[in-house]
């Protein structure tokens, strides 16, 4: 063979112990130092600006009018102390819905979403089916799905049909969220070119396998950061199983509220569903970043 | 050599590919029309013509990423476009290099090559990862094969895409272009690739703007005019002695530029 030359490679990483005689300018010296005392100051300025913006709301909190009464019935550290184990009970169904319901999810969305891109004629049931789904769901208010559900199954008394308000609630959320979901992955596969498929059949791969190996993990990594952030909505919304009476973390700190009227208990579950949330939207946060960083590629701005 | 590309010689080798009679449309626009061609074992055909001549087009028909409308089609003497045939089973036999390179992006350039051999054709993971490591090495891109397609140069990705097509061992390729989106210094790269592989007895169909490459190394060229093949012939025929008054007036361009 005649092919075999490697070119040089320009761009790569010095040779570790490489004798490169460099020694950093004095101009370049000059540059880092500016740098930093420039971020330095940055880091100064904001942390002042959110001392007082911090401060100069728990004075206007504070010295509202109603502050006495709202302080009691809202941070009573008695009732906290009391609502804190039973509404981190509850959490624990939430978390659980959570979980349950975001693989439920995942899939049900993935399904809809490569149904509603199957070619030819013969798969146009399908594809309208899978449209109709996620119009349907998209629209229908999620209170309102979740009524229907949890309420008006039940009452239709049908043999051998749950009527437990948890599976029920996580069925109504898994409904309306796949739809989300799917219109998020449907968007994934739409941005992926074309030219990629044409690139996978050629070289013999069926349809199936282009989209399975081409096509659809290219549209997941793109659709991470959107993906993440209905899972962050359908963690918050796993609060609303509350209304088929299922105790979760709401619904735990309901009963303490209606026996005790103080509203502690609610800021305690509202706290908790942050800090829950939190680790996923920075997760969130993360992932896109870093999307966004490797599609920049090339160029600081 | 064991892996030769055109695979065993019999005895009467028909063509690899024949065109008859094939009509393409898009809508309303008559892109391809009676075109016939027919590519010997070996050979390298070189299909030349202004942009929009039908040039991918055609190379598109043979691969079977379009549907012909009328005509027919054979490879190693059987009929492609006959509906009963199992369409993926025949881009197995078929390789097609991109203008744009076509590389997935989501993996690195083994994965890349390995992908076809080991989901369509079965090989093992281990035995596709050598070959294909082997071939990388080959067209000096041995040090790239962990690197993902985006850290390439152009010229990199597209000979890598080049050992992505070769990886099946097919009896046929088919570059379309293959150059034009290369900086000019990256192009003598490309081409020194696909000399390589008709002295290794790679039969190949190319479209091209190259024209003294295509004069250097074609057995046949085929001028495309609006979709017809208005003149064929050996590449010392169409490039010294063009019959059609169209083509002398096409090929004077790169004359005139000093590329042929
Ligand atoms: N998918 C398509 N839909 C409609 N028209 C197309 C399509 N692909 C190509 N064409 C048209 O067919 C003609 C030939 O195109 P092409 O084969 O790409 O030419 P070339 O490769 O020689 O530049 C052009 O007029 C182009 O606009
Ligand atoms: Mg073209």
């Amino acid at each position: 063979m005649t092919l075999a030359k490697e070119e040089p490679d320009r761009g790569e990483p010095l040779a570790p112990g490489g004798q490169d005689p460099y020694v950093p300018s004095e101009r370049r010296l000059a540059r880092e130092r500016y740098k930093r005392t420039r971020s330095r100051r940055a880091v100064a300025v904001a942390a002042l600006s959110s001392l007082v913006t911090a401060a100069a709301l728990v004075l206007v909190v504070v010295n509202a009018p109603g502050w006495s009464r709202t302080r009691e019935t809202f941070f009573d550290a008695g009732y906290a102390r009391e609502a804190l184990p039973l509404v981190l009970d509850g959490l624990w169904l939430n978390v659980r819905l959570l979980l349950v319901c975001g693989a439920a999810v995942l899939v049900l969305g993935m399904l809809i979403a490569v149904a509603r891109t199957l070619p030819g004629p013969v798969f146009f049931p399908l594809r309208a089916l899978a449209a109709a789904y996620t119009d349907f769901f998209r629209g229908l208010p999620l209170i309102i799905n979740l009524m229907i559900v949890v309420l008006g199954v039940p009452a239709l008394r049908l043999q051998g049909v749950s009527v437990d308000p948890v599976l029920l609630g996580g069925t109504a959320l898994t409904l309306t969220y796949s739809a989300y979901v799917a219109e998020v992955f449907r968007a994934g596969i739409e941005s992926v070119h074309p030219s990629q498929r044409a690139a996978a059949r050629s070289l013999g791969l069926t349809n199936r396998q282009a989209l399975r190996h081409v096509v659809l993990p290219q549209a997941v990594r793109r659709q991470v950061p959107p993906l993440l952030n209905d899972l962050v909505s359908l963690q918050k919304d796993t609060g609303l199983v509350s209304i088929g009476g299922a105790v979760d973390a709401v619904r735990a700190a309901d009963i303490i509220v209606g026996r005790s009227l103080n509203y502690t208990p609610y800021l305690v579950a509202g706290l908790l569903f942050i800090a829950l949330t939190i680790p996923m939207t920075r997760l969130t946060d993360w992932v896109t970043a870093r999307t966004d960083r490797r599609r920049a590629q090339g160029g600081l701005l | 050599m064991s892996d030769r590309p055109g695979g065993p010689d019999t005895a009467d080798p028909g063509p690899v590919l024949r065109m008859r009679s094939v009509r393409k449309t898009f809508g309303e626009s008559l892109v391809l029309r009676e075109v016939d061609l027919e590519v010997a074992p070996h050979t390298v055909t070189a299909l030349i013509g202004a942009s929009g001549s039908g040039k991918s087009t055609l190379l598109r028909c043979a691969n079977l990423l379009e549907e012909i409308d009328d005509g027919a089609i054979w490879l190693d003497g059987e009929e492609i476009t006959d509906p009963r045939v199992d369409q993926d089973a025949v881009r197995r036999r078929i390789g097609v290099v991109f203008q744009a390179y076509n590389l997935f992006p989501h993996m690195s350039v083994l994965e890349n090559i390995t992908l076809a051999p080991r989901r369509v054709h079965g090989v093992p993971r281990a035995e596709a990862e050598q070959r294909g490591r082997e071939l990388l090495e080959r067209l000096g891109l041995g040090a790239k094969a962990d690197a993902y397609p985006d850290r390439l140069s152009g010229g990199q990705q597209q000979r890598a895409a080049i050992v992505r097509a070769l990886a099946v061992r097919p009896r046929l390729l088919l570059l379309d272009e293959i150059t034009a989106a290369l900086d000019p210094e990256l192009v003598a790269e490309v081409l020194e690739v696909v000399r390589d592989l008709k002295e290794q007895g790679m039969t190949m169909v190319l479209a091209t703007h190259e024209m003294a490459f295509a004069r250097d190394i074609a057995d046949q060229v085929c001028f495309l005019d609006a979709g017809v093949v208005l003149e064929r012939g050996s590449a010392e025929q169409i490039f010294h002695a063009p019959r059609e008054e169209r083509t002398r007036r096409f090929l004077r361009r790169f004359t005139d530029s000093g590329r042929l």
